[in-house]
């Protein structure tokens, strides 16, 4: 395996800095990568690698390689993460590449604008390399509710990658691409992360704009890095965060020094720092190695300096049937958009349907199973017969919920579970039980609802099947450093004991 | 009296005075007001009227995914304002709401508007009525909200949707910011519920112009009226069921679709019907209203909080900074006006309904006398409009003209004859007064000695009616001051002709 591939963005930027490397030959070799890797996953007859990417631009990645090189040589101030190569979510929009939200109803749709965190990327240098795949406007945890067939867990390629953004964090682990961003509504980016033995974050909601984020649940849906590494992960944070006019949920205030406290994390030990061990989280449900991996990592942070406490968080217990009512509720708005009218996919437009028809055939075609569920349970509870009991009363769950973090943080730091229950699960094996893909995101829908910052760093693995598993820090809004630190410090401690960080993957038949 | 119903053609057989024998007509009027910011609501496309279709629109106003709204703080000040002159209270923390339906016009399939907590609330207007009395109208709440696109259906019989063949869209207006002004339910006007519907939405149509937040052109749509029209049989109190007329697109429609309901209902209700509650399309050239397209389920617009905008929460600092820049209610300045001008209340209601208040005002603000400008705009200058077939507001000619004019006048460059011929010259496009005198040679002659030798040659003309003059009949001067006149093709003074005459003649 080329080297390049197996390390740090930050290592990386050193590199490109100190000009020992070009960014023209990090992206030359990470779109090898993926060419040998990927494939299209889709099971008919091509290649089925990773599948992480929908689709990649190899012209673009190449001429913004060179276009960070030539501003590495000038000498100007160059950014952090300048040259180095990074995925995209296919929920963002971006000005030269499709953007699809792995949907048939958005099949080819070019969007007229870049995403904020877009624009950002491309502002301080950092080279896109493709759009990343999905579970269908985000909703899923496994990737399979894409149109386009699912990605795979560079671990073990008969199983998940996690989702809604498997292919983000499948690429970062497959050494497709050393860095990635995801949109987390739920859980995204997190258990992604932990399924796939990467660095997930979900930023404070508000701190990173979501114009250009193709809404599934606005109130809870927000941008975050995906990394090898927490260092990575905060470096690209610091690029996309920040006040944006564009975006009047984004919150005016300094970004939390997320770099900083990586760094510092790294270095120090976690001596006076309160971590609350949620009860909640854990028994029934949760495999027994990933209850043993969760608990050696607390342990570790215990032996960090870490005062390690149990703390109970009663209402978290409301989270899950919460947000199956509040994001399929705003869903159903957001997506009353794809209608055939003005983008997108049309069907039936044969001259002798009316209006309506073409529309609800267009969405009937257009929107798979898992969102036309979605916008069903999410328009029957703002109908007017059931709006108090349903969308109120999930409301009212948030809301103790939200009282739930701010009791909790009164006496913790920040508080930890393991990011998901279980490890990777087999491609296709929980397919007809949604409510069991729903519980994938159990530990990580708390801080969505809440707001805070939530993070996923791996953990080792699971004794039972020796796949990754994820260890979550959450920490308080505004406070994302906090959650930094103490991933830093666990990450420092940990070591590379645990295995290689790039899944030896055996190059695609066909490819070069 | 029978009232014959057949499908598909409904009379109206009844008139309000027969009507309101038997019931008592509730109104509940819902006014769309859209406002003149320079942006729209939620993006920072321009918000002007009448542009290529699809130029002033972006991924915000087209609803591309993505695409977040930002708040128009121009739009919540003039809503704040509107509230304020109807007398509302202003909401201390509101918020947008999301009203989901399907419409090819909108692009979102939502609107982003406001529901259980609207901006201002419980206000009212007093509204002038024909007879001098007022009205208040109680104002329930006044909402923002964002405007649809247009829908240009073409072919088919009805110009509406279904039935078309294709569709044309333009979304220049998607994302107008508008305000919903809805009043409570108007109880108790009996006969002169139509009046007092098309009373109340003039009133409030003067009251936001002179706010200067809006166009207030029902012509153009950027104010256009629902009315909600109901009965109850005398001496009860539980509202009959509704209906709902739009298209109501002039002040003179709003008291004709008023008064047609009221008759169609009681036509309905008395021949054994029953009322369904629905909308209705009023038709400008029949004056009667028709059904719109039956809503095949009850409209569920499952509003709920807007997630992508914070509350609002104006200060009450904000607030009273608007409240203090407040013009004078039009009714006030008309009260004030009235005593200043020393007009009497038929002279004040002619200029009122001339819609010559304003221009009358702002003449004398730029300089003439009440009476003058009074008298230019609703003498002369209504014939030229009329004749010209244009509303008095739209004559080329501005208050700053017309008071230059009667500066002229008054410094006897002009006589009122000449002065007439320079507004000609102003209407016709030849500049200003000043240069229309220039161009024309209008001024009146004033050099005495040329007027004098005018004279003295007219005398010598006509010997003997200067012998009469002379001879002291001073009656017989008109004749010279006549051959003056014609000699200097009117431009002299008549008056100072008269005196010259007499002089000369001494």
């Amino acid at each position: 395996m080329n080297e390049l591939l197996t390390l740090d963005a930050a290592e990386l930027a050193r590199r490109l800095h100190a000009r020992e490397v070009s960014s023209v030959e990090v992206t030359r070799a990470h779109l090898e990568r993926i060419e040998a890797v990927d494939g299209n996953g889709d099971g008919d007859g091509g290649p089925d690698g990773v599948h992480a990417f929908l689709h990649v631009d190899a012209e673009g990645a190449l001429a913004a390689a060179e276009a960070a090189d030539r501003a590495i040589a000038d000498g100007g101030p160059a950014s952090a993460l300048a040259g180095v190569p990074i995925a995209l979510k296919d929920n963002l929009t971006t000005i030269d590449m499709p953007t699809t939200c792995a949907s048939r109803i958005l099949e080819g749709w070019r969007p007229p604008y870049d995403a904020t965190v877009v624009a950002r990327l491309r502002a301080a240098g950092l080279v896109p390399l493709g759009k990343t795949n999905l579970d269908e406007f985000a909703m899923g945890s496994s990737t399979e509710n894409s149109a386009f067939g699912p990605s795979r867990n560079p671990w073990d390629l008969s199983r998940i990658p996690g989702g809604s953004g498997g292919g983000s964090s499948a690429a970062v682990a497959a050494g497709e691409a050393p860095l990635a961003l995801g949109s987390d509504t739920g859980g995204s980016i997190r258990q992604p992360g932990a399924v796939t033995g990467t660095v997930g974050v979900k930023p404070t909601y508000g701190t990173v704009s979501r114009f250009g984020l193709v809404a599934f649940s606005s109130s809870l849906d927000q941008i975050g890095p995906c990394a090898r590494s927490v260092l990575d992960a905060a470096l690209l944070h610091e690029v996309i965060g920040g006040h944006d006019p564009r975006d009047q949920t984004s919150v005016d205030a300094p970004l939390p020094p997320v770099v900083e406290a990586a760094l510092a994390g790294a270095r120090g030990d976690l001596a006076g720092v309160r971590v609350g061990v949620v009860s909640q989280f854990a028994g029934e449900g949760y495999q027994p190695g990933v209850s043993a991996a969760f608990t050696d990592a607390v342990r570790v942070l215990g032996e960090l300096g870490a005062d390690v406490v149990e703390v109970s968080c009663p209402s978290f217990s409301y989270a899950l049937p919460a947000y199956y009512l509040i994001a399929p509720s705003e869903a159903s708005s957001n997506l009353a958009r794809f209608d055939a009218m003005r983008y997108g996919l049309r069907v039936g437009d044969d001259g002798t349907r009316s209006t309506d028809d073409v529309m609800s055939l267009t969405r009937e075609v257009g929107f798979g199973a898992e969102v036309k569920r979605r916008i069903m349970i999410g328009t029957y509870a703002l109908s007017a017969g059931s709006y108090d009991a349903l969308y109120g009363k999930a409301q009212r769950a948030r809301t103790l919920i939200v009282r739930d973090f701010t009791a909790a943080f009164e006496t913790c730091d920040v508080l930890v579970s393991p990011t998901t229950p279980t490890t990777a699960f087999p491609i296709g094996e929980r397919a007809d039980d949604p409510l069991a893909i729903y519980l994938a995101d159990l530990c990580t829908i708390p801080s969505n609802l809440a707001g805070n910052a939530a993070l996923s760093v791996p953990c080792g693995t699971s004794a039972d099947d020796g796949l990754p598993v994820g260890l979550q820090v959450m920490a308080p809004a505004l406070a994302d450093d906090r959650a930094y630190r103490v991933a830093a410090a666990y990450e420092t401690a940990r070591g590379e004991s645990t295995g290689p960080r790039i899944p030896e993957l055996r190059a695609l038949e066909g490819s070069r | 009296m029978t009232a014959v119903s057949m499908p598909g053609v409904e009379s109206a057989p009844y008139t309000v005075e027969e009507v309101c024998e038997q019931f008592d007509p509730v109104m509940g009027l819902e006014v769309h007001v859209e406002l003149n910011t320079t942006t729209k609501m939620f993006c920072g496309c321009a918000n002007a009227f009448g542009a290529e279709p699809n130029t002033n629109v972006c991924p915000v106003c087209l609803g591309l995914p993505g695409a977040l709204p930002r708040v128009n703080g121009a739009a919540v000040a003039s809503a704040i304002t509107i509230g304020l002159a109807l007398n509302c209270q202003v909401r201390e923390r509101s918020g947008f709401a999301r009203k989901n339906y399907f419409y090819p016009d909108m692009p979102k399939n939502f609107q982003i508007s406001q529901y259980e907590d609207p901006i201002v609330f419980d206000g009212y207007l007093d509204v002038p009525l024909d007879d001098g009395t007022t009205w208040r109208v109680e104002i329930e709440r006044a909402h923002m909200e964002e405007d649809t696109g247009k829908s240009l259906h073409v072919g088919g019989a009805t110009g509406r949707i279904h039935g078309a063949d294709y569709s044309l869209l333009d979304y220049n207006r998607s994302g107008v910011p508008l305000i919903e002004i809805v009043t409570r339910p108007i109880v108790g006007a009996g006969v002169r519920a139509p009046e007092v519907a098309r009373a109340y939405v003039t009133a409030l149509r003067d009251v936001l112009r002179g706010l200067g937040v809006s166009d207030v052109r029902m012509d153009q749509g950027s104010m256009r009226c629902d009315a909600n029209v109901s009965l109850m049989p005398k001496g009860t109190s539980a509202f009959g069921t509704r209906t709902e007329t739009k298209n109501v697109n002039s002040l003179r429609s709003v008291e004709r679709a008023v008064r047609y309901e009221m008759g169609r209902h009681a036509g309905v209700l008395l021949s054994g019907g029953t009322i369904r509650q629905e909308t209705r399309h009023f038709d400008e050239q029949s004056g009667t209203t028709s059904p719109g397209r039956p809503k095949e389920t009850f409209a569920d617009y499952r509003f709920f909080p807007e997630p992508d905008l914070p509350p609002l929460e104006p200060s009450a600092d904000w607030v009273e900074t608007l409240r203090a820049r407040l013009p004078e209610r039009p009714w006030e300045r008309r009260a004030r006006i009235q005593t200043e001008w020393g007009l009497s209340d038929e002279e004040l209601r002619d200029l009122v309904n001339a819609d010559a208040l304003d221009l009358v005002a702002d003449t004398v603000d730029a300089g003439a006398p009440p009476e003058a400008a009074r008298s230019w705009w609703v003498s002369y200058l209504a014939q030229q409009a009329n004749t010209a077939g244009v509303a008095l507001p739209a004559l080329a000619i501005t208050p700053a003209q017309v008071a230059r004019v009667v500066a002229l006048v008054a410094e006897g460059t002009l006589t009122n004859k000449l002065a007439r011929q320079v507004v000609d010259g102003v209407l016709a496009g030849e500049g200003e007064p000043d240069e229309v005198v220039a161009g024309r040679g209008l001024a009146v002659v004033s050099d005495e000695s040329a007027l004098t030798a005018a004279v003295d040659e007219a005398l010598a003309a006509q010997p003997a009616v200067a012998e009469k003059i002379r001879a002291g009949k001073t009656k017989a001067a008109g004749a010279i001051v006549g051959a003056v006149m014609k000699a200097t093709r009117g431009q002299a003074d008549a008056a100072r002709v008269q005196e010259l005459v007499l002089e000369r003649c001494r």
